[in-house]
């Protein structure tokens, strides 16, 4: 231990931080004791002269000696209760894709993380990895192999493994022997591209209770939270599975979409050791969710009534950080690879930075043994309790009561006091203490469009978008009324507790189909509506809230303020092998008999999903502006805009092209649903996704106008998928536009190759702007029928009409 | 350059055993049928046939031991990925004995070998699917969560998920891999069903290939030298429906290998040979 603060000194400002860094030495610096967190990490990235610094963190110990990430907008005072300032500087968010970081600098930081990751075992490998893993890291801390300046034991000096062995030292200096002339940071890659290959890569583990009090692991990552019963896997939720997620006491919940395996949406309950365990889980899915997920961070939120912690991430999301970091101009910084001295020399106990709550886990088949030290675990049922009908308030001070270490320490409450735990008393307080909610508000003024993220992977599928409740407040509601349980499991499933599966269907149709890890789910339930008809639209249409792609693509949330909602006059007919949109107020027919031929597409179609939805989002907000200048200078006089997308796929060259399989399919209309199930057709056939959603508009560029979108989103179920797919090879793309007096064309076409199935989309986006007078109905229906003409063979699979009218503010206001 | 899971599919040796004449009437079953062993030995022997001569993979035939009449499936006995071999303790008692020879063989093809000596764990390698990426264990009658948990512990590179065999013997009863991200999957509802949780677990993204009949969804896939993608499957007389779908693989190098003896007797193509990379490990 070193140097303790300068206590005794009166009027103490300066304070002695010491972090360690990932090479493991210690970097000392003063900093005023009333900064916040991010003085003393934006001071050691200076001192490490790294750029890309979002990756990255600074952790400190509480007094239990678990690992905490400093809150940067945070005073370190308030967040170093006790004890030295000692710090760890570690990488917070793994890249999935190591490659795409701009700088080498940045690359060898993450390389030292995994390197310790390794050696303590919390990232296991196999003895083939350790070789491969070590002998990178030789070439890239000694250079070549060089049997005259190198001694015959060299490589006895590193560390590569928990439990080194002389033939793992042999392999690896066989290995390291075939590297002549790579160069660090080139030997970096290749340890990065096999490290992000683990299993374990990237993946922060808590220690946790399920519903049954069986010890499990949640591991928290990219992609989503992960179950893990010893080194199983036996469960997972992808961020866009997640609803929600919130803590109480020391119980965290997650709230799951409703799925193929479970109709409703349903709470998942773990117990952690602790609170503070509970809210460092729950903190740590929030980074994460944002950091991988969103475009940009939310902004915490402002309630009137608050309880619940505000925390919210405030750094750069991936997006954000690789933006920037496409900016840099630097010449690559020379920095040194000094023979990391942590790794010559076994550890030393407490030398170990991180996480070592993890490494239990780890460590040889040891049976993680949980933290609960005396706690009494009761059972966590997803059914709402009632027990909590008092004020939040006065939980949160009980519970810093009850946990041993809030009653040590008054900080802790004050603690609770600064986070501003907050409730939605309304709705939630039955459960939750601290909700973070993975759908993004729209909240009159401040919210103008918000953009969630849909480049990054794992767009959610659209198909699980027909939420049934119109805005938050009436999920909340729904969720109480449905409680979550889930009727009908085996054994199997209740320990799963959370993949309930619900008849599930057999696919006559034998054929390869892209499997989505989460898509599938939702494309199963629209089998149900297969070969069913539908043209239903009435007032029911305001409690059905496209939810598709909730935190990323539907930036247009309705704000529960169905003022005005679609035409009761947009109906879908749906036949077996022929589908026919038909939208009666605009008199057009949009024939896709031929859609089929999209099941054998693969990728490309997925990565193109991702793209269209962007396209859509931009357009969203090019219209705003659109309409918003109009207006301004009309003067009140009614602005129109209005969009609609086509896109049309066509796969070309079936010799790889699997199967061009005809299967029923059919549209539906998700607005006839107002109950909690959604119907949608299943993979091949095409989904209709009407997406009605208003948002209103009022920001500071445009104080007086209120404007209200919607957004109807047609498309075959598949396109829908997520875009972290292998995008294929681009072959070509381009970009045409044309105008007309009202109405402005946008004809992009793409092709792509992946797996040798070319696929050639073509988007065309049509932006009709115009007072009332122009007949809208009357434009599209001849856009589509031109794009149908100049296309026969090609089949449209989504339809985006994207409607901007100006609204009253009293209309608007909810 | 050294890499990690390069090369799915890649194989260079087999392993298989003969019949023993014990099949015919004690080998386990789950429905009862009568096994001509004169046949199964010509289905065998063409099977292996395929493997030696069409595909030119070095084979070891390990004899049949009349003591152990499901000796010929030595899928079961183990689980090979990358130089490590898992040598497993099958589910049913009788069949515990299989591994000796397994093991002997895989120890002279230079593998690491892991025991499962835990006398909990259960394992058999027809509950393993690898597709590449990760494993999935099917929970079944012969395999447990003990040796699930063993397996995970011998292969710590991989994400191990287990899954529900809700029907059938093994997981791959109704599903393999059909290429790299390919997963072939039966149509009964009990196999779409598993699937899905594998879809749920899993990071990876999969193609699915379903065929109408589960048996035939399983099928043996390799990426050899000079002949690409290569798949061994059911034939027209036992699964004509399925067939067709496998014809629509246009990339793969087809053959059907006849399956109607073995399959009375609950095997698959898969549990026949246990197939090796050796060029990987050296």
């Amino acid at each position: 231990m070193s140097r303790s603060p300068l206590r005794g000194v009166k009027k103490v400002k300066i304070m002695q931080c010491k972090i360690t860094l990932l090479d493991g030495s210690d970097y000392t610096l003063n900093v005023e004791k009333r900064v916040k967190g991010h003085v003393l990490f934006d001071k050691v990235c200076d001192h490490l002269n790294l750029l890309e610094k979002d990756y990255f963190g600074i952790t400190y110990r509480d007094m239990e000696n678990q690992k905490n990430w400093l809150d940067p907008s945070k005073e370190l005072k308030k967040q170093i209760r006790t004890g030295p300032w000692n710090f760890a500087f570690n990488v917070k968010f793994y890249p999935p894709d190591p490659s795409q970081l701009t700088e080498d600098i940045t690359r060898y930081y993450l390389c030292l993380q995994l390197r310790d990751d390794v050696v303590s075992g919390r990232l296991p490998c196999s003895f083939a990895t350790h070789t491969v893993l070590g002998s990178y890291t030789v070439q890239s801390e000694l250079g070549d192999y060089d049997p005259e300046e190198l001694a015959s034991d060299y490589i006895s000096e590193l560390r590569f493994a928990p439990n080194q062995t002389k033939e793992l030292e042999e392999k690896v200096m066989e290995l390291h022997k075939t590297y002549k002339g790579m160069t660090p940071a080139e030997a970096e890659m290749h340890f990065l591209e096999n490290a992000k290959k683990l299993s374990m890569y990237g993946v922060d583990l808590h220690h946790a209770k399920d519903s049954e009090g069986v010890e499990i692991m949640l591991g928290v990552c990219a992609s989503g939270l992960l179950i893990y019963r010893d080194r199983l896997r036996i469960n997972r939720f992808a961020w866009p599975k997640i609803l929600k997620i919130s803590y109480k006491r020391n119980n965290f919940y997650i709230k799951i979409r409703p799925g193929e395996f479970e109709q409703f949406e349903s709470t998942i309950g773990f117990k952690l050791p602790n609170h503070r365990a509970a809210k460092r889980l729950w903190k740590v899915c929030v980074e994460h969710h944002t950091f991988f997920r969103l475009v940009s961070p939310e902004a915490p939120p402002k309630k009137f009534l608050s309880l619940g912690s505000k925390f919210r991430y405030s750094g750069r999301t991936q997006a954000q950080t690789r933006r920037a970091s496409s900016q840099i101009i630097r010449p690559a910084p020379f920095f040194e690879r000094s023979s990391s001295k942590r790794y010559n020399m076994s550890r030393s106990l407490d030398g170990a930075p991180i996480m070592e709550n993890h490494e239990t886990l780890m460590k040889d088949n040891a049976a993680a043994k949980v933290i609960a030290k005396g706690d009494i675990i009761t059972t966590v049922t997803t059914e709402k309790k009632v027990e909590e009908d008092k004020s939040e308030q006065e939980d949160t001070h009980k519970d810093a009561a009850e946990t041993p270490e809030a009653a040590a320490t008054t900080p802790l409450r004050q603690d609770t006091k600064t986070d501003s735990e907050q409730t939605d008393f309304a709705f939630d307080g039955d459960i939750t203490a601290t909700e973070y909610s993975f759908i993004r508000r729209v909240k009159g003024e401040n919210v103008f469009i918000k953009h969630s993220n849909l480049m990054l992977e794992d767009t959610e599928p659209s198909a699980d978008a027909v939420k049934h409740q119109t805005n938050i407040s009436e999920m909340k509601r729904s969720f109480l009324e449905t409680g979550g349980s889930t009727p009908g499991l085996t054994e199997w499933e209740k320990r799963l507790s959370s993949s309930p599966v619900h008849s599930p269907r057999a696919h006559e149709a034998p054929m390869i189909e892209p499997l989505e890890p989460q898509d599938v789910s939702y494309a199963e339930d629209k089998e149900d509506t297969e070969g069913k008809e539908m043209s239903t639209l009435d007032e029911k249409e305001k409690s059905v809230v496209p939810r598709e792609h909730e935190t990323d693509k539907n930036d247009m949330l309705p704000a529960s303020m169905g003022k005005e909602m679609f035409k009761a006059d947009t109906s879908v007919l749906t036949e077996a092998q022929t589908t026919e949109v038909k939208m009666l107020s605009t008199k057009m027919e949009i024939k896709t008999d031929d859609m089929i031929p999209l099941k054998g597409i693969d990728s490309p179609k997925k990565a193109m999903a991702s793209w269209i939805s962007e396209e859509v989002k931009t357009e969203a907000s090019e219209v705003i502006s659109v309409a918003a200048k109009e207006m301004k200078t009309s003067d009140g006089l009614k602005e129109n805009a209005e969009i609609f997308t086509f896109e049309d796929i066509q796969s070309e060259q079936s010799e790889s092209n699997l199967v061009q399989n005809t299967q029923q399919f059919s549209f539906c209309c998700p607005l006839h649903i107002s109950t909690t199930t959604c119907c949608l057709p299943s993979f091949p056939p095409a989904a209709a996704k009407p997406s009605p959603d208003i948002v209103e508009v009022a920001t500071k560029d445009m104080p007086v106008v209120h404007t209200e979108t919607k957004t109807i989103t047609y498309e075959a179920a598949e396109v829908d998928t997520n875009g972290d797919a292998d995008p294929g090879v681009l072959l070509s793309a381009q970009t045409i536009t044309s105008e007309t007096t009202s109405t402005t064309t946008t004809t992009h076409i793409t092709k792509t190759v992946k797996g040798g199935i070319s696929e050639t989309r073509i988007e065309k986006r049509i932006v009709i702007t115009g007072d009332a007078d122009i007949d809208h109905d009357e434009a599209l229906a001849q856009a589509i029928k031109e794009a149908k003409e100049q296309h026969p063979d090609m089949s449209v699979t989504k339809v985006v009409v994207h409607k901007e009218t100006e609204i009253t503010p009293e209309e608007g206001e909810d | 350059m050294a890499g990690l899971m390069a090369g799915f599919g890649h194989y260079t040796h087999a392993v298989v055993r003969g019949i023993p004449s014990s099949l015919a009437k004690e080998a386990l079953r789950s429905c009862q049928a009568e096994v001509d062993v004169a046949k199964a030995r010509r289905e065998h022997d063409a099977y292996v046939e395929v493997l030696r001569t069409r595909l030119g993979l070095e084979v070891v035939e390990l004899p049949a031991d009349e003591s152990l009449p499901d000796c010929v499936f030595v899928e079961d006995a183990a689980v090979v990925c990358g130089d490590t071999a898992l040598i497993t303790r099958p589910g049913a008692e009788s069949r515990r004995r299989e591994t000796e020879a397994m093991k002997g063989a895989l120890k002279d093809l230079n593998l690491n070998i892991v025991e499962m000596t835990d006398e909990n764990a259960t394992l058999d390698g027809g509950d393993v699917l690898f597709t590449g990426r990760e494993f999935f264990v099917g929970l079944s009658k012969r395999t447990n969560q003990r040796g699930a948990e063993i397996l995970a512990d011998a292969f710590k590179d991989y994400a191990v998920s287990t899954v529900p065999v809700l029907e059938g013997l093994h997981l791959k009863t109704f599903c393999s891999m059909g290429g790299p991200g390919l997963i072939v999957i039966g149509s009964s509802e009990p196999a779409q069903k598993t699937l899905k949780i594998m879809q749920q677990m899993s990071d990876h993204r999969y193609d699915k290939l379903t065929v109408p009949d589960d048996l035939a969804a399983n099928c043996v896939y390799m990426n050899l030298p000079n002949k690409g993608h290569v798949l061994m499957h059911c034939t027209p007389e036992q699964y004509p429906e399925s067939v067709k779908v496998f014809e629509k693989l246009k990339d793969h190098m087809l053959i059907p290998v006849s399956n109607l003896e073995k399959v009375k007797v609950d095997g698959g193509l898969t549990c026949c040979s246990m197939l090796i990379n050796k060029k990987a490990n050296n």
